[in-house]
């Protein structure tokens, strides 16, 4: 073997092994969940645990609760956030002149730079106030023909959560956003316009039908970020293992329900939050695996 | 160094004991992390601290778990205050057993429940004129020492609530929000009018939150103090087991409060070894000394007869 050679080869084993470390941690937390939460499926099987009723005293295990608290709060959350990101990011590259584009951007960025336990505080002490005193009645009062808006007014809840959640997860559409619109050709634009479309056609058809991918890739990003998000939602949410109808209602979250209950937790309980983890590891994988999906098809057809 | 880990509720009474004694006994110093009673448990019998901390005595599986015997070691008690928003309402409002659960079953929904206003006799007038607000239960979400207590104390005085949630360190609420940590719950209560929760009296006093009278099981109208917790602990010490695991809810005494309770710190009991021996004698300090400064920070100090019980059972494990 050459010298030349003996250099390569160190270095790709080397790569080979930083590899392999990346693979083990997935592996080795997968494990590591099901094993944890092995002995709550073997006492209850699969059926106890897919259940609506979660009552520790009472050893019922069921995760339904959590699943949906936190499918609900994240898409909602998409729901509030993706329309704000959207219309951000055509601001910042098609409509801003250029030096305000730089400090807008750098403040939605700031955004996401922080701590989401500050959120959390902000939430509960100026957010969830607010839904009590005035947003929550005011919906009450004029959409409480809708079963989500009808019930007791709390201010904490799943709506508040959501709110939070939006909060947290606009930077994050509107930078992805941002640079997807940023590639599109001024040809294309400028070739709309010529053919005497109004300027917010030309932002339909150019811009925004053409990054569809892109937009759809940079929501599921903002889901992925709001279905694990723990500390702010944990402080907002209520935290009430409940399945209810409306929005006002107290709710709670797979990663809130962990975090809550894991330091008191023992035995049958304790492996039934390793259930929880893994499920949401699951979901989390599983929204992953659309992105790359997704990617993969926009890949395949730009060529 | 010493290491412990445990309960969060006596923390800051533990963190002035370690300061004081590594005053006293500058080349014994303490970490302890708070990290909950079950947390302590766990790193007991897993031999990663040298002492734990649990507001409740461990289970017998529990024990039966440990390599070698523990010591339970009653260190402080305290008392879990029933805490309110009601602006309107300026002297304390009286609660019975019975009422409490049924606020935390969800059967009572308005503060003008006609057993609330009988039984504190024209002290709801200016709350009724302010528009009667919703109760609004407040509980903690996180797993926690003080709703084990509280549950307890709830399953004693309410037979609905003892075959209804039962008691845990975390049960399903049938009404009301979680907050999270007696900092949750408090700003919750001080937030919403008409809220109404569980908190320790340590927070409460700190946050200045208006809290509850209680009956307690002579029918006395109890007013939540270091003092009326002695009072309950004095009650029943000739009932206190051997090795201290007892619960003190409800205790049938003149002038106890009736949601009061043990802290422990947990020890092995061997091998004699240096460690063992530097923990001894600082638990012999807190026990005296350490006591006075209890009361101060709203812990009760144990009454004098069941700490001189401790000591004997700490010379003699056996």
């Amino acid at each position: 073997m050459s010298g030349k050679n003996w250099h390569d080869v160190v270095f790709r084993r080397m790569l080979y092994g930083f590899a392999a470390v990346a693979f083990a941690l997935v592996l080795g937390i997968l494990i590591f969940l099901i094993d944890m939460g092995l002995p709550a499926i073997r006492e209850g099987g699969i059926g106890k645990i897919f259940a609506m009723e979660w009552n520790p005293p009472l050893k019922l295990y069921g995760i339904l609760p959590f699943i949906y608290g936190t499918l609900v709060s994240s898409l909602l959350a998409l729901l509030i956030a993706a329309p704000i990101s959207v219309a951000s990011a055509l601001f910042l590259t098609q409509i801003a002149p250029h030096r305000l584009g730089v400090i807008f951007s750098f403040l939605v960025e700031m955004l996401a730079a922080i701590p989401s336990v500050v959120y959390g505080l902000w939430g509960l002490f100026v957010v969830t106030p607010w839904m009590r005193v005035s947003v929550q009645p005011w919906l009450r009062d004029h959409l409480g023909f809708l079963p989500v808006f009808q019930g007791q007014i709390y201010g904490v809840g799943i709506l508040a959560a959501s709110v939070i959640l939006a909060i947290m997860i606009t930077p994050t559409i509107t930078a992805i956003c941002r640079e997807v619109f940023a590639t599109v050709p001024a040809m294309l634009r400028e070739g709309v316009l010529s053919l005497g479309s109004t300027r917010f056609e030309m932002f339909w058809i150019a811009i925004i039908r053409g990054s569809r991918n892109g937009i759809l890739g940079a929501m599921i990003l903002g889901l992925a970020r709001a279905l694990g998000e723990t500390m702010a939602v944990t402080m907002v949410v209520g935290n009430s293992p409940e399945i209810s109808a409306s929005l006002f209602a107290p709710a709670q979250t797979m990663a809130s329900a962990i975090a809550s209950e894991v330091a008191e937790a023992s035995g049958t309980h304790l492996s039934a939050l390793g259930v929880v983890g893994l499920v949401l590891l699951l979901i989390s994988g599983f929204v992953f695996y659309l992105l790359r999906v997704m990617v993969r098809e926009r890949q395949r057809r730009s060529r | 160094m010493l290491n412990g880990a445990g309960a969060t509720f006596p923390y800051p009474l533990y963190s002035k004991w370690f300061d004081e004694y590594h005053k006293l006994k500058p080349d014994i110093a303490f970490n302890y992390q708070s990290i909950g009673s079950g947390g302590g448990i766990r790193q007991l019998l897993d031999e990663t601290v040298d002492f734990g901390a649990s507001d409740a005595p461990m289970k017998d599986d529990q024990l039966k778990k440990a390599k070698r015997p523990i010591l339970h070691i009653p260190a402080t008690m305290g008392a879990v205050v029933i805490a309110y928003n009601l602006p309107a309402i300026h002297q304390p409002l009286q609660l019975t057993g019975a009422l409490v659960a049924d606020l935390f079953l969800g059967k009572i929904k308005k503060w003008s429940d006609p057993r609330i206003i009988e039984l504190n006799r024209g002290a709801l007038e200016p709350l009724l004129s302010a528009g009667d607000p919703d109760v609004l239960i407040v509980h903690r979400s996180d797993g926690s020492g003080t709703t084990a207590i509280f549950s307890e104390y709830l399953s004693k005085v309410s037979p609905a609530w003892k075959s209804g949630p039962g008691q845990g360190t975390a049960l399903r609420w049938p009404a009301g929000i979680g907050g999270k940590g007696n900092e949750g719950v408090s700003s919750f209560i001080k937030q919403i009018p008409g809220a109404v929760g569980y908190v320790e009296l340590v927070f409460a006093k700190t946050l200045r939150l208006p809290y509850a009278w209680l009956e307690n099981a002579r029918k006395e109208m109890i007013d939540a103090s270091p003092q009326a917790v002695t009072a309950a602990a004095e009650g029943m010490i000739s009932t206190i087991p051997d090795d201290f695991r007892a619960s003190m809810t409800q205790v049938d005494a003149k002038g106890a409060y009736p949601i009061s309770s043990f802290t422990y710190l947990l020890v092995y009991t061997e091998p004699e070894d240096r460690k063992r021996l530097a923990m001894k004698e600082f638990l012999k300090w807190a026990l005296t000394d350490g006591q006075k400064l209890a009361v101060p920070l709203n812990y009760a100090a144990l009454p004098p007869a069941l700490a001189a019980r401790v000591l004997k059972k700490l010379e003699a494990p056996k």
